[in-house]
């Protein structure tokens, strides 16, 4: 099906089950441990083997020499493989560093072997007998002192690296106020609760991998390509993700280790990263310098924006897409924006939840605080001012929906913004300093390719069969949902299957695109089921009406189930967009509002109240929705407050790589957390009218809690995370 | 369980008093009976196998989780003689004879405990990978607190503790959810403690 016209009234629109707040269907399994993931994979039949995987112990150089002989000789091992004895290997589309290294090491922890034993206790203490001599290098693992050397990186996805309209120098230069900042992110880890496992089975010359991926046609392909076999010889499977963020879009090292070391055990292998591997071995956020200028009429009206944006990446890689936001979200006639790369020799880097925008926003909505500061506008105020409802950069295309005003007010007036003291410093509560933030939250509306099959059975059920993944986003249950909806049945009469290869390919779940595009496809494929039962009760499928498990049309009324009574009845199709994105600009928008307590003395920073207002199309399933904007916000707070690589710039890597040195939010940090979503449809999105939240979530809230801490304290910082630390000096007097 | 583990280090360590076996000498085993779930599980293990791993690779029950097999995430969390214990950080051998509850001798899809039918209502969970360290977890300190167990967060050691939002964010605090499901946790075990109450 493609959609390349707004849609009009269609099944979904009955709303009887899309859009209800709804148990997720596979909360049974979760809560009860039997949900499988990819370690969990075990069957009686096969002699599992463990894999254990070997890392560089240093960042850049090459491996002068392996000694393996300890290893090999251990009790229990069954083989070790290195690159040296893996076979001819490619790489992924999506790898910037080989994932096994050797003799060339291009990042700390990158893995150089894999050792195999009978079990995992035998393959741990072989793979510690592994001696690696290295011939080390010197490395650039210094973003601020690469910062003058770094290029500029040429087309991001598609968007240029720089833009420029009117006359922003200009402009800037004659502006009666303005604000010329900088601001820091640091990197990031997407510190998944699951570490990244696999295990592989090959059978022949095929190979089927139980894994925890994202993106499982994108993981076929790239394994294939490393493995150097046609992707019909690899099969993934992945029903249940521990959780991604960015990290397991792609193909990674355990999952070719896996393959790898079955293929030469000759029997299953079960590989999973050690949480210590995990920061360094696979992707991170990578952290930014940036530089915002803002010029605006002492009313308040912005005339001239700019935003700049440095990070870096290993050689071949891509930056930080920071300035994209700023493309967007306010109006200003004269704007520029820049990215910068820089060649680091630190671990690969890449997408993290709201790539771009997350670490954009944290920096743009400090600076949007700022200014509204000094033009002493209140800061809700300062952006209704500069709201567009255009592309700021080509004003004849419009928003297909763009309700950031109406977040930004109802937030004000359910979190009693209106009690917010503008001066900082002012309001105490006992040992607490007490104060309020706000930011804006703008993330894109992805839309991606995605195909699902639907299976019709004499007893009524339906089933549907898609790639997608489970990674926490609710996918099971808002699939479910679309096609009890199409189908006219209730949701306990679908059966939803996801995350095989053997399955149509799907969207995937990432860049919040996942939830809009794959139900959409769910509905593609739902649209010729219908064709196919209408057909097999002779009834004209546009007039045929299916509910209640019936088929109406006219006088008649006939059970669903009757029409697969003869056999089952199988469709298959995918949704295909075309260019709504292009005539419309398509985003999802937001409002985060903060109350944070500073202790006086201390410094100490607790996050009191928190509050998000998005509007972001159709919500599907309001309660799993929520709990995509909560899990944001949590996430915000982390890195609004305490997550930061470490690193060590003279040997090259994150030093703080496990969950007690790289500090995420726990319970205690978090307090009860308010989601509203706006009544919002939006048919330029498709046919569902829905758009993505799970990275909406995420957005600004960094910021919003840092303008919070600003308004309890009078400290600025711009330098995240926000430590207490950094506060203390400019703390006022301890009264 | 001494006496059994003691004789088959016996056999292994080297002549050198106090020596550790190095990597290269043959695994040390010993036998270990657990009852897990009111089953019991005569099992032969390497010495080095941890709780979890036997639990998981050997009694084959996966719903307990590996997420950084050094006690920083909670995810393995069991109860184990009615206390919770990052099942992670002790070997199995430690456990002869030990009651070691998991999630999933709490319930099935249909029979449900009430708190994980309350995750379920409250969507305390995303992923799922947390989960049944959250629950056990969950069950665990709604028992500590009525035990009389203080928390850092107890203001009073001598007072009876009320099962409050500052009470469970505290004691929930080791078991990490990335997903940030927090707020819905909390709900969740709110509403159990309710019903205990």
């Amino acid at each position: 099906m493609k959609f390349d016209t707004p849609a009009g009234t269609n099944p979904i629109d009955r709303l009887k089950v899309v859009g209800k707040a709804t148990d997720r269907i596979d909360g049974p399994f979760k809560t009860t441990g039997t949900a499988p993931y990819a370690n969990d994979w075990h069957d009686p039949q096969a002699k599992l083997a463990y894999g254990v995987v070997v890392s560089a112990g240093i960042a850049k150089g090459r491996i002068a020499a392996m000694d393996l002989g300890a290893a090999k000789a251990a009790p229990g091992v069954v083989t070790v493989v290195t690159a040296e004895t893996a076979g001819k290997l490619g790489k992924g589309k999506m790898n910037t560093a080989k994932l096994l290294g050797g003799p060339e090491i291009e990042h700390y922890h990158q893995a150089v072997a894999v050792v195999v034993a009978e079990t995992f206790e035998q393959a741990r203490a072989a793979a510690a007998l592994v001696k690696v001599t290295y011939t080390s290098e010197k490395g650039s693992f210094d973003l601020s002192a690469a910062m003058d050397g770094a290029t500029d990186p040429g087309d991001v996805q598609g968007s240029p690296s720089g833009t420029a309209v009117g006359d922003f120098a200009g402009a800037f230069a004659s502006a009666p106020v303005k604000l010329d900042q900088r601001y820091a992110t640091p990197d990031h880890a997407h510190a998944m609760m699951e570490p990244h496992a696999s295990v592989a089975s090959w059978d022949g010359d095929k190979v089927t991998v139980w894994t925890s991926n994202q993106m499982i046609g994108w993981g076929v392909r790239d394994l294939a390509l490393t493995l150097d076999v046609p992707k019909e010889k690899v099969r993934l499977v992945s029903p249940f993700v521990g959780g991604g963020f960015g990290g397991k879009l792609f193909l990674r090292s355990e999952a070719l280790l896996a393959a790898l070391g079955a293929r030469a055990a000759g029997r299953p292998v079960k590989v999973a990263l050690t949480r210590p591997q995990m920061f360094n071995n696979t992707t991170h956020r990578p952290a930014t310098l940036q530089r915002i200028r803002i010029g605006a009429t002492r009313e308040g009206t912005i005339t001239a924006i700019g935003h700049e944006s440095w990070s870096g990446d290993l050689a071949g890689g891509g930056p930080e897409a920071s300035v994209m936001q700023t493309r967007l979200l306010y109006a200003a006639p004269n704007r520029m924006t820049a990215l910068r790369l820089a060649v680091l020799d630190l671990p690969e880097g890449n997408a993290m939840r709201a790539p771009g925008e997350a670490p954009g926003l944290m920096a743009l909505e400090i600076a949007m605080d700022e200014m509204a500061e000094k033009l002493g506008l209140d800061p809700v105020r300062f952006r209704e001012i500069n709201d567009t409802q255009v592309d700021p950069e080509k004003p004849e295309r419009p928003f297909s929906q763009r309700s950031l005003v109406a977040c930004l007010h109802q937030g004000a007036e359910r979190f009693g913004w209106a009690k917010r003291a503008a001066k900082p410093g002012q309001v105490r509560d006992g040992r607490w300093l007490v104060g309020m933030g706000v930011a804006a939250a703008f993330r894109n509306n992805m839309v991606l390719k995605s195909a699902a099959r639907v299976r019709l059975d004499g007893n009524g059920i339906v089933t549907v069969e898609t790639d997608m993944t489970e990674i926490g986003n609710g996918s099971y249950t808002i699939i479910g949902q679309t096609a009890a909806e199409m189908m006219g049945v209730t949701l306990d009469k679908v059966v939803v299957r996801l995350g095989d290869s053997d399955f149509p390919v799907s969207s995937g779940s990432g860049g919040q695109f996942g939830a809009n595009s794959s139900t959409s496809g769910v509905y593609a494929a739902c649209m010729k089921l219908r064709e196919a039962v209408a057909g097999k009760l002779g009834f004209n499928s546009a007039d045929a009406v299916f509910e209640d498990g019936q088929v109406h049309s006219g006088n008649r009324v006939v059970p669903l189930a009757q029409a697969a009574a003869g056999g089952d009845l199988v469709a298959e199709d995918a949704i295909e967009f075309g260019d709504l994105d292009k005539t419309h600009q398509q985003s999802t928008f937001g409002a985060h509002f903060v109350e944070v307590g500073v202790d006086v003395a201390t410094a100490e920073i607790r996050v009191r109240r928190m509050l998000a207002v998005c509007a972001s199309g159709r919500i599907l399933n309001p309660k799993s929705a929520r709990s995509q904007v909560i899990g944001g916000m949590t996430m915000g707070v982390g890195a609004a407050l305490m997550e930061e690589l470490t690193v060590d710039k003279t040997r090259g890597y994150f030093v703080n790589h496990d969950l007690a040195g790289y500090e995420v939010p726990v319970h205690a940090d978090i307090p009860h957390q308010e989601v509203v979503f706006l009544n919002e449809v939006d048919p330029m999105s498709s046919p569902m009218k829905a758009k993505g939240v799970g990275e909406l979530g995420i957005c600004g809230v960094g910021a919003a809690v840092a303008n919070a801490i600003y308004n309890a304290t009078g400290v600025r910082v711009r330098d995240y995370p926000i430590t207490l630390d950094k506060l203390l000096d400019g703390m006022p007097e301890a009264a | 369980m001494v006496g059994a583990s003691a004789a088959a280090t016996l056999v292994a360590v080297p002549s050198a008093a106090g020596a550790r076996p190095a990597a290269t000498d043959a695994p040390v085993l010993a036998k270990v009976a657990l009852t897990v779930n009111g089953e019991r599980h005569e099992l032969e293990l390497d010495t080095r196998t941890t709780l979890l791993d036997a639990v998981r690779e050997h009694i084959h029950l996966t719903g307990a989780k590996k997420g950084c097999d050094h006690g920083q995430c909670g995810a393995c969390t069991m109860i184990v003689d009615g206390r919770r214990i990052n099942s992670c950080l002790t070997l199995a051998v430690m456990h002869q004879d030990d009651a070691v509850m998991t999630i999933e001798g709490l319930g099935k899809p249909g029979d449900l405990h009430p708190m994980q039918a309350a995750f379920i209502k409250h969507d305390g969970y995303q992923c799922g990978f947390c989960t049944p360290g959250q629950i056990c977890s969950g069950i665990a300190v709604l028992a500590e607190i009525k035990s009389g167990i203080p928390s850092h967060v107890s203001a009073d050691l001598n007072a009876t503790y009320e099962a409050t939002q500052n009470e469970i964010r505290e004691r929930m605090s080791g078991n990490i959810c990335r997903c940030g499901a927090y707020s819905n946790i909390v709900e969740a075990m709110t509403e159990v403690a309710g019903r205990q109450a």
